[in-house]
């Protein structure tokens, strides 16, 4: 495009009138300089890598902190679904009134099963389990309640709605009181919660860091090329086509960076995988420990790329307009 | 071609570069800028190329006004105007066919019309046996060449040379000014701005003299300006 002078015009202008072939030539050049940026990482692979490592081991630690809260929602997701409420019948109650009790709880849509143990069989239970089974033969009487033990619906299973069932029931004029194991179902949630907000908030930190590395590489590289963009901008070079190189390196390194938080997580879990297997071994569960999906891999090479992005572009505003061809 | 209208330009900080400056460089015409060091020949180019705006008057290229131009045209401006630099400028990063492909790639040229392109530019200089050479394997002659081949390899209307035989020897000097010669015969305007003075009463064209900012000396409005002494 010649402003100055009429039907002057690269052979290019000549040779594209259409916008699609003109868009066509501006993709085009577009891909070639981030194919060139490639290769200029790779003329400068020590300083290139450096700062690659850098930036996917600040990657590694948000990600891993993330699947660390992901296995750790696994498991607690498993133990707020065991939440069972213990019903204690009073002593006055008899024994068909306590099945009338059980009939009549079975019909609550909160609840999906009952099970009555009696009084015997509670004794039984706990001299086998407790090991004081020869003590409690000195006893004159069965010390030990009836227990109707009741699980939730799914529904009903976390924390807030298991205690209001539990209020409810309370209210049957059989039961002495009830008892949820919640507490310490309630400590773990607010340990994940406390845990989620730390990944939250170190890895919003680390972000920040992987911008600022990102921006800093960028600025040392365009300070490094001050004389090759006063003589681009001399020859006609628009701050689109001089600033594309950078950010497409912002990008390379976003896209490296990702994919070795990825490798990283991904070699840690391996290297756990028997420690877990051992431990899960013990407690006879099925847990398994997970990775990342197809999905979140995504999602992180995606973040990476836009920290990358961002980070080379702030560098790219704030610095290259400053450098003008100041000497003919 | 190029029409300067009572231009002056002052500097941050009070020192003034060029004061009322009036004169008309004509299309497909050579012409020499000179004058003593800080006389203003290089502040005169950048209002050309667009590296300064005048502090008062009016800079005209081919009837655009310069002062008009806003900075998001800048590039599209500077494309029709070819510049030479006496330290040359040449990317180092680059051989010598990348350093003279540099204008066609800003503008999007295919790469085979490139290559075309460049061949030609380098062969008008003499240096096409040059094309994978890196500039700091060459001579100082043989790099400016280089950055000659790059001002004219996209064809501008417009050439500005701002001491580009500082560095060189006569002869080298002599065959470098033919070469704007050259283009000057295929309709090139050009303007050259040297302190040499044995070299421009050698080639017999126009000369521009300043002096402390002001014209004083211009054979088209005769030898001595009004209110100036040489």
């Amino acid at each position: 495009m010649s402003l100055l002078f009429k039907g002057r015009g690269s052979q290019n202008d000549k040779q594209s009138k259409s916008v699609i072939l003109k868009c066509y030539f501006i993709i085009v050049t577009i891909l070639r300089q981030g194919v060139h940026s490639l290769g200029e990482m790779w003329r400068t692979p020590m300083a290139s890598m450096m700062t690659i490592l850098v930036l996917g081991l600040s990657l590694t630690l948000p990600t891993t902190l993330y699947v660390v809260v992901k296995n750790v929602q696994k498991v607690s997701s498993g133990f707020q679904e065991a939440a069972e409420i213990s019903l204690f019948v009073k002593e006055t109650v008899s024994e068909q009134a306590t099945q009338t009790l059980v009939k009549r709880l079975a019909l609550y849509p909160e609840i999906e099963t009952v099970n009555f143990i009696g009084k015997d069989k509670a004794l039984a239970e706990f001299k086998s389990i407790s090991g004081f089974g020869q003590a409690l033969d000195y006893l004159e009487e069965n010390p030990l309640p009836s227990v109707v033990l009741v699980t939730p619906t799914v529904r009903h299973r976390s924390a807030q709605a298991a205690n209001a069932l539990l209020n409810k029931l309370e209210q049957e004029r059989e039961i002495e009181f009830g008892k949820l194991d919640i507490e310490w179902l309630e400590r773990l949630n607010a340990l994940l919660s406390l845990l989620k907000e730390s990944v939250i908030t170190i890895g919003l930190l680390l972000l920040s860091a992987v911008v600022l590395i990102i921006g800093n590489t960028i600025r040392l590289s365009i300070m490094d090329k001050k004389e090759e963009i006063q003589v681009l901008k001399l020859v006609g070079a628009t701050n689109t086509f001089i600033h594309t190189p950078f950010l497409w390196t912002g990008i390379w390194y976003g896209i490296i960076g990702g994919l070795i938080a990825f490798i990283c997580v991904m070699l840690m879990l391996w290297w756990l995988e028997s420690a877990v297997a051992m431990v899960v071994g013990v407690y006879q569960s099925n847990f398994v420990l997970q990775g990342l999906s197809g999905s979140e891999l995504l999602c992180l090479l995606l973040l990476a790329v836009a920290l990358g992005f961002v980070g080379s572009f702030l560098s790219v505003q704030k610095y290259i307009k400053d450098i003008e061809p100041d000497k003919v | 071609m190029i029409k300067f209208e009572q231009v002056s330009k002052t500097y941050p900080g009070g020192h003034r570069a060029l004061e009322k400056v009036s004169f008309e460089l004509t299309k497909g015409e050579l012409a020499f800028l000179t004058g003593h060091s800080g006389a203003g020949k290089s502040t005169l180019l950048k209002l050309i190329s667009l590296m300064e705006r005048p502090s008062a008057g009016r800079v005209a290229i081919n009837g655009v006004d310069l002062n008009q131009i806003k900075n998001s045209q800048v590039p599209y401006i500077r494309r029709d105007i070819g510049i030479i630099f006496q330290n040359h400028r040449l990317l180092e990063r680059y051989n010598v066919f990348d350093n003279v492909a540099l204008p066609l790639v800003i503008e999007g040229t295919h790469h085979k019309h490139m290559t075309k392109r460049v061949h030609a530019a380098l062969d008008k200089v003499g240096l096409l046996d040059k094309v994978k050479c890196q500039p700091s394997t060459l001579s100082g002659g043989e790099q400016q060449r280089v950055g000659i081949a790059r001002a004219i390899v996209n064809s501008p209307p417009l050439l500005l040379a701002d001491e580009p035989t500082g560095n060189l020897d006569p002869e080298l000097s002599m065959e470098i000014l033919k070469l704007f010669e050259d283009f000057n015969r295929h309709g090139t305007s050009v303007m050259i701005a040297t302190h040499d003075l044995g070299l421009i009463a050698r080639m017999k064209y126009r000369s521009l003299t300043l002096d402390h900012g002001r014209l004083i000396q211009d054979p088209l409005l005769g030898s001595s300006l009004p209110g100036d002494t040489l």
